[in-house]
């Protein structure tokens, strides 16, 4: 069955398509950015990229900075594949495929300083804003990265800070103050299938990957950060096509925001 | 502080505004979402699908499975860690028992029924808004049902009794405050979730039974609306 699936897969890329008719570097559509869906957050957006659905909030905690970065608040991504959005989510602790997820979006805002974690600094040395960030796909219908990357920028952009008085965080009083971001890094996931690149594969593509490539950059074009996955090598003219269509793609996904 | 009128303005035997769609999540065999004020659940089922390991089996019957969470950005106050605590399993538990007399399972042996709610935004009244999900995403899957769920709370605040409560009234401070979740199968009026924390009296307890039902008929009528909606569009 996957032999098969695989072959007719590979049949359609050399003809030029896919199952679903997109040209090999062409996004589901459509694809939607909501902004703040989730009353109860700081920061929230969903994302649709053809049926596939995201969603991510962002709460603010006040905590103390790690030792050797005392001026400098910090960020934390957690991803849990909750098994509401795809028939082979278990439930329990986050498992290798949702801590790889949390940390290549992690790596794109991190890298890219997107965020300027000085700026998160309260007071030095002793309190510092933390900017928590949870994935939630609601239906995994392939290509979580570049959704759950797409929905984290869209619910930073739209954080606002919540109240501090210098002791206690208020939720309930949020302030007009924005969460300013510096960057706009995009995620785009390259895939390779037998010698051909595609963008946004559905779930019957993702079964087929040979290698992937996330590439994370910003508004210039310069890379900040990668992660390569799947069970095959890429040689040193793959990298060179996957980075171009991951920023080429990248600067179109960047509309959306 | 006395308590003389509803903070949002709603009369003492009213619902919250109340939102359901069916169908909403592709991947799921069936599924639901279903929003009664800032309260927003989400539910998916898969199955019946082969259960392991093997010992959990049943050769006389499918089994049910239901897991309540709450998304980690769904509280107003801090957030919630993820990976489930006391609560969302006890929830989970009474979700499953409330939704469980309206299922057949004797067709589907050693098999199991998922039920899986999320919870994006909450604001009281959220075991009861995912158990209304549930219920219309295990219609969705096409499962053999008596009836469907209907649920909601009911509650006294000082001296008035009232359907739906809020936040702000099942934490109102200085008065007595009862809080109780209820669901019924609505053709039978049967009871299959009863809860309370709080304190009440017997009189007013059959009392805000009785208020409860008139509001669950209504919400029985939305879900129903919900379901009929999603086929009408398949028959285009």
């Amino acid at each position: 069955m996957y032999r098969e699936l695989r072959s007719h897969i590979i049949n359609l890329l050399n003809a030029d398509t896919r199952l679903d008719g997109r040209k090999l570097t062409e996004y589901r559509k459509p694809i939607e950015v909501e902004h703040n869906v989730v009353k109860t957050a700081e920061g929230s957006a969903r994302v649709k990229i053809g049926e596939t659905e995201v969603m991510v909030g962002i709460k603010l905690e006040v905590g103390e900075p790690y030792p050797d970065t005392p001026d400098e608040g910090t960020i934390i991504v957690g991803a849990e594949l909750l098994p509401l959005s795809n028939p082979e989510f278990e439930l329990g602790p986050p498992g290798i495929q949702a801590i790889e997820l949390a940390r290549v979006v992690d790596r794109g805002i991190r890298e890219s300083k997107a965020l300027d974690f000085k700026k998160l600094c309260i007071e030095k040395g002793e309190k510092i804003w933390m900017v928590i960030i949870d994935i939630c796909p609601i239906n995994d219908a392939g290509n979580l990265f570049d959704a759950a990357s797409l929905a984290a920028l869209a619910a930073l952009k739209s954080t606002k800070y919540p109240s501090f008085d210098g002791e206690k965080v208020d939720y309930k009083q949020k302030t007009d103050k924005k969460l300013e971001l510096e960057k706009m890094p995009i995620a785009v996931t390259v895939i390779k299938i037998g010698d051909k690149f595609i963008v946004d594969p559905d779930t019957e593509e993702e079964m087929a990957i040979d290698a992937r490539l996330t590439v994370s950059s910003i508004e210039n074009g310069t890379l900040c950060a990668m992660q390569k996955g799947g069970d095959f090598p890429l040689t040193m003219q793959d990298i060179d096509k996957m980075l171009d269509i991951g920023i080429e793609k990248g600067k179109e996904l960047r509309k959306y925001l | 502080m006395t308590y003389k009128q509803r903070i949002d303005g709603r009369g003492f035997d009213e619902a919250r505004p109340i939102e359901a769609k069916v169908g909403v999540i592709k991947r799921a065999d069936g599924s639901a979402m279903f929003k009664i004020g800032n309260t927003w659940a989400y539910a998916a089922v898969y199955g019946p699908r082969n259960l392991h390991p093997k010992f959990l089996q049943d050769p006389q019957k499918g089994i049910l499975r239901c897991n309540y969470n709450m998304m980690p950005f769904s509280s107003s106050g801090e957030r919630v860690r993820p990976g489930g605590s006391r609560r969302s399993k006890e929830i989970s538990l009474v979700t499953q028992k409330a939704l469980l007399p309206v299922l057949d399972l004797e067709e589907y042996p050693n098999s199991v029924v998922d039920v899986f709610i999320e919870l994006p935004q909450t604001e009281a009244g959220s075991r009861c808004a995912g158990i209304c999900a549930a219920s219309m995403a295990l219609a969705d899957a096409g499962l053999n049902m008596k009836d469907l769920i209907s649920a909601v709370s009911v509650g006294r605040v000082a001296d008035k009794l009232l359907v739906d409560l809020d936040y702000s009234e099942e934490s109102y401070p200085d008065v007595a405050v009862a809080d109780i979740p209820i669901a019924i199968m609505p053709n039978s009026g049967k009871i299959t979730l009863l809860q309370m924390d709080g304190e009440v009296k017997k009189e007013e307890l059959m009392k805000l039974l009785e208020m409860g039902k008139k509001v669950l008929m209504e919400i029985y009528e939305i879900q129903k609306k919900a379901l009929k909606e999603k086929y009408h569009e398949v028959e285009v």
